[in-house]
């Protein structure tokens, strides 16, 4: 019963400061050339514990590929409405992705982390791919990835 | 239309399909390497729990152990900050290699599923696959229609090279190609979401897991319990994350493992929908122990390009001999309809030629063969019919099935007809069939404009002279002109020549000749690879020659096929002939024009019913050609009858080669001017039971001669058949007897 309510709290704390300010946050996931089909990738919000918040961009078009994007599907539940309007197609081997935002002011320098899991066909399935903290003295600093990812920016 | 059915989609497809299956075949050697390629434990020695207690030390950071369908266990792991996947040996869980999937398999399978297209490229997989199985049925069920029936399907094939190997190749790799066709389209139809596969129904995560230490993983129950065999995947959980669980795909279901009891959490076991998609993922495939079934369908897949070439072949084949009419209106809005009746598309030029001068004069005009008649022509007053008349009195092959469709013709829509015949009236039933067909129409009721006419070999004046009364029929003048158009001939030289029968006055020769001395270098390097220099043809054919001073062919049946390298006829010199005394006076290295003449009517059938040949003087050509080509043995056996066997007994030094090697059954030979003679027709009848007993077995008889000798053998073989309620008509009409004669 607390657990619920916790939970209700902090969507509220999310959702209520999303409708007063926002500002456009550029995600660039640079791929390695690991010679692989295209890569599935979901860019997502977690908090300070690790727990997922908020989907901020899912690549690939097949749903049945989702649940390889682990962490991400197991926080989002894979409910069609976290994706709705933020998915795009599958990344290529070697190629970047470059995607526009809009993210809360108040998710920024404030403990939450943003997230890319990784999946290849035929290839592994790589949770939490990428981990760097949503600040803005972050802004414009690559992170390494360690599975399909080689860098992830984030610009504001 | 079981044809069009056939050759319609398979036009359009063929290069999908081609490269389907060459992608395909490529793949279906994977399955067998990675079987080499990996050590499979037999069921119930080693758990999950013990390869992953023997993966450990080896690899600390194990994130994921994957057992691929053909038994291959890999694990990725990750090693200071880098991720990497490596081939396991399940017995010492040690490293036997770096695992990289072939970038070569990668690219062939994208090739296979999608062209490189994406789900555009998915969509026309499917839609190939789709094609395939039609091809299939639609194949099956044409070459059972022209073996006549399934239980011929067994036995050897025949027809020309294209024919053959179509048909050989189909009813070998049908089953391959269909079970490939389905299941691939089954799997198209799977990723397109219009049937459920049962795989997208996830384990619920697990709500609630036990606090505690995490125990070893070889201790851990649920992966104890697990074979190895049934791992499909096992997934560690996340080092950071103590409330994280292993989640673990098995063949039987899927669901989570506790860390800290090893109990089994949200197992959610396979339905019957999701091992139906596993099996049949299997079969396509050949995955998962069923390299072998991957192999066949490999070899099946092989075969598609040959059919592809061999069918488009065989449809160019088809399509070169359909005569083209320009302005060809449609059946039911034309105002005339011409039909046609033709053996070999001679009488199409005359056809063409009324054609052009209706559309001239406005008319909207439909041209087709006399097999081709509607049920009803709505708008048509006129129908012409052109026919001439195969043999003694039969319909040509385009008209072969006009009397029956007649009876399905509607009652209200009837032009009224003429019929127009076409022969030679040296011939004792000149123009029968064209008699027959207007005496059909009559006693169905038809009206007739125009009453009968004939015109005999081919002739112009009487051509025109018709088209002025169907010029008074429409109410206009007409001018019917038909031009011989010169035949397209082709040099060839005599390479040899055999004389016999002159002490019997019975001078025939055995005339062989080859292609000309290629001239330009393109035609030498033809062939070099194998081009013979040749038309096509077969014994049994006709080759058309020209004799000087006249404008008419005079045909020869074929005694050899082009694959003999050859061409060779069997001629008897006339007194008067004017062509057979050019041929008799020709030497080893002079040239003739000549053209081709198919007749396939003429010709062994498929199957391995007995064959009958029966033949008398030069009339043995055709019949030594087709026991020459009677390399599968099936039996045959030759009835001939020469003059005395000193002078003109043709072929005898082939035949008894031929008898040697089986190629030839039985040889009858008969002669009449020896002591005791007797014609062939005699030889027949003293044969009769055995004969009888043939026919009764299916056997299909050939008959070539003159047309005393066929009259007689006909007439004998009334009598042979009379005891078993059969007669040589009775025959013709299913196709077993078909006679070349002449004179």
């Amino acid at each position: 019963m607390n657990k619920i309510m916790l939970s209700l709290c902090l969507a509220g704390a999310i959702a209520l400061p999303g409708l007063a300010q926002a500002r456009p946050v550029t995600l660039t996931t640079q791929l390695k050339s690991y010679g692989g089909n295209g890569a599935y990738l979901a860019i997502y919000l977690t908090n300070s514990t690790g727990q997922y918040q908020k989907t901020l961009w899912v690549s690939g078009k097949k749903t049945k590929h989702y649940k390889n994007l682990r962490d991400w599907a197991r926080g989002s539940g894979l409910k069609p409405a976290e994706v709705d309007g933020v998915s795009g197609a599958s990344v290529g081997s070697g190629r970047a992705l470059k995607v526009t935002v809009d993210i809360a002011d108040a998710l920024i320098d404030a403990g939450y982390e943003i997230r890319v899991d990784s999946a290849v066909e035929d290839g592994r399935d790589n949770p939490a791919d990428v981990r760097t903290p949503l600040t803005t003295l972050g802004a414009g600093k690559p992170a390494t990835g360690r599975g399909y990812v080689q860098s992830f920016i984030y610009d504001m | 239309m079981l044809r069009r059915i056939h050759s319609l989609p398979a036009l359009i497809a063929t290069l999908l399909l081609v490269v389907l299956a060459i992608s395909g075949a490529l793949l279906s050697v994977d399955p067998v390497i990675e079987r080499i390629g990996s050590t499979v434990p037999g069921n119930g020695q080693i758990s999950v729990a013990m390869l992953a207690e023997r993966v450990a030390p080896h690899f600390p950071g194990a994130e994921q152990i994957q057992r691929s369908p053909s038994g291959a266990i890999i694990v990725y792991y990750s090693r200071d900050g880098e991720t990497g996947a490596e081939r396991i040996d399940p017995t010492n869980g040690q490293s036997i290699g770096l695992y990289a999937p072939s970038a070569f398999t990668r690219w062939v399978k994208n090739l296979h599923r999608s062209f490189f297209a994406g789900t555009a490229g998915r969509a026309v997989a499917g839609t190939s696959a789709l094609t395939m199985l039609v091809l299939c049925l639609s194949g099956m069920a044409l070459l059972v229609k022209r073996v006549g029936g399934w239980r011929q399907l067994v036995h050897p094939l025949r027809g020309n090279f294209s024919q053959r190997w179509h048909a050989e190749l189909g009813r070998i790799a049908v089953f391959g190609l269909l079970l490939s066709a389905l299941t691939g389209l089954y799997m198209s139809a799977a990723t397109f979401g219009l049937i459920s596969d049962g795989t997208r129904d996830e384990p619920d995560f697990p709500s609630a897991t036990t606090a505690g230490p995490a125990k070893s993983i070889g201790t851990l129950p649920a992966l104890q319990r697990t074979d190895l065999n049934d791992l499909r995947e096992l997934v560690y959980p996340s080092p950071e994350n103590p409330d994280d669980v292993y989640s673990l795909r098995t063949a039987h279901g899927d669901g989570y493992v506790d860390q800290a009891t090893g109990a089994l959490l949200s197992w959610q076991a396979h339905d019957g929908v999701h091992r139906a998609h596993e099996l049949i993922y299997q079969l396509h495939t050949g995955q998962g122990g069923l390299w072998w079934l991957a192999l066949l369908l490999g070899l099946s897949a092989l075969s598609v390009p040959l059919m592809g070439a061999t069918g488009v072949t065989m449809w160019w084949q088809r399509r070169r001999l359909r005569p083209r009419i320009a302005n060809n209106s449609g059946s039911q809005s034309a105002d005339s309809v011409i039909l046609v009746g033709s053996e070999s598309n001679s009488t199409w030029g005359f056809a063409t030629a009324l054609h052009d001068a209706l559309h001239e004069a406005g008319q909207r005009v439909h041209t087709a063969p006399m097999n081709q008649l509607a049920t009803q022509y709505r708008q048509a007053k006129h129908l012409f019919i052109l026919t001439s008349t195969y043999a003694d009195g039969d319909a040509p092959s385009s008209a072969n099935r006009f009397l029956a469709r007649l009876d399905k013709f509607s009652e209200s829509h009837r032009p009224s007809f003429a019929v127009l015949g076409f022969g030679d009236r040296q011939f004792p039933k000149f123009c029968q069939f064209a008699r027959d067909t207007q005496a059909a129409l009559l006693a169905r009721g038809w009206q007739q404009s125009l009453d009968l006419d004939t015109i005999d070999r081919q002739s112009s004046q009487e051509f025109s002279h018709w088209g002025r009364a169907v010029g008074r029929l429409l109410g206009r003048e007409l001018t019917l002109t038909y031009t011989h158009k010169p035949p397209h001939t082709q040099a060839l030289e005599l390479i040899r020549r055999i004389d016999y029968g002159t002490q019997v006055q019975a001078p025939t020769s055995i005339l062989r000749f080859g292609p000309i001395a290629p001239k330009s270098r393109f035609a030498r390097i033809a062939r070099r690879i194998g081009f013979n220099g040749l038309p096509r043809f077969e014994a049994g054919d006709l080759v058309g020659i020209v004799p000087p001073g006249s404008p008419v062919p005079r045909f020869y049946s074929l005694a050899s096929g082009s694959k003999d390298g050859f061409l060779e006829i069997c001629v008897r010199k006339h007194p008067q002939g004017l062509c057979s005394g050019m041929l008799h006076d020709l030497q080893p290295g002079q040239r003739i024009d000549a053209f081709i003449q198919p007749n396939p009517g003429f010709r062994p059938a498929s199957g391995k019913a007995p064959v009958i040949l029966i033949g008398a003087g030069a009339g043995i050509g055709p019949l030594a050609g087709f026991i020459r080509n009677n390399t599968g043995k099936y039996p045959m056996y030759l009835y001939w009858g020469g003059r005395d066997p000193a002078s003109d007994f043709l072929y005898e030094p082939e035949l008894g080669e031929y008898l040697a090697d089986r190629r030839l059954t039985e040889l009858h030979a008969v002669f009449s001017r020896v002591k005791e003679g007797a014609y062939v027709q005699h030889r027949v009848l003293d044969n009769a039971t055995e004969i009888r007993g043939l026919i009764e077995e299916g056997a299909q008889i050939l008959v070539c001669g003159s047309r005393a000798m066929a009259a007689s053998i006909m007439q004998a073989l009334d009598g042979i058949l009379s005891p078993i309620d059969l007669d040589v008509r009775a025959l013709k009409l299913q196709g077993r007897y078909r006679e070349d004669v002449f004179g």
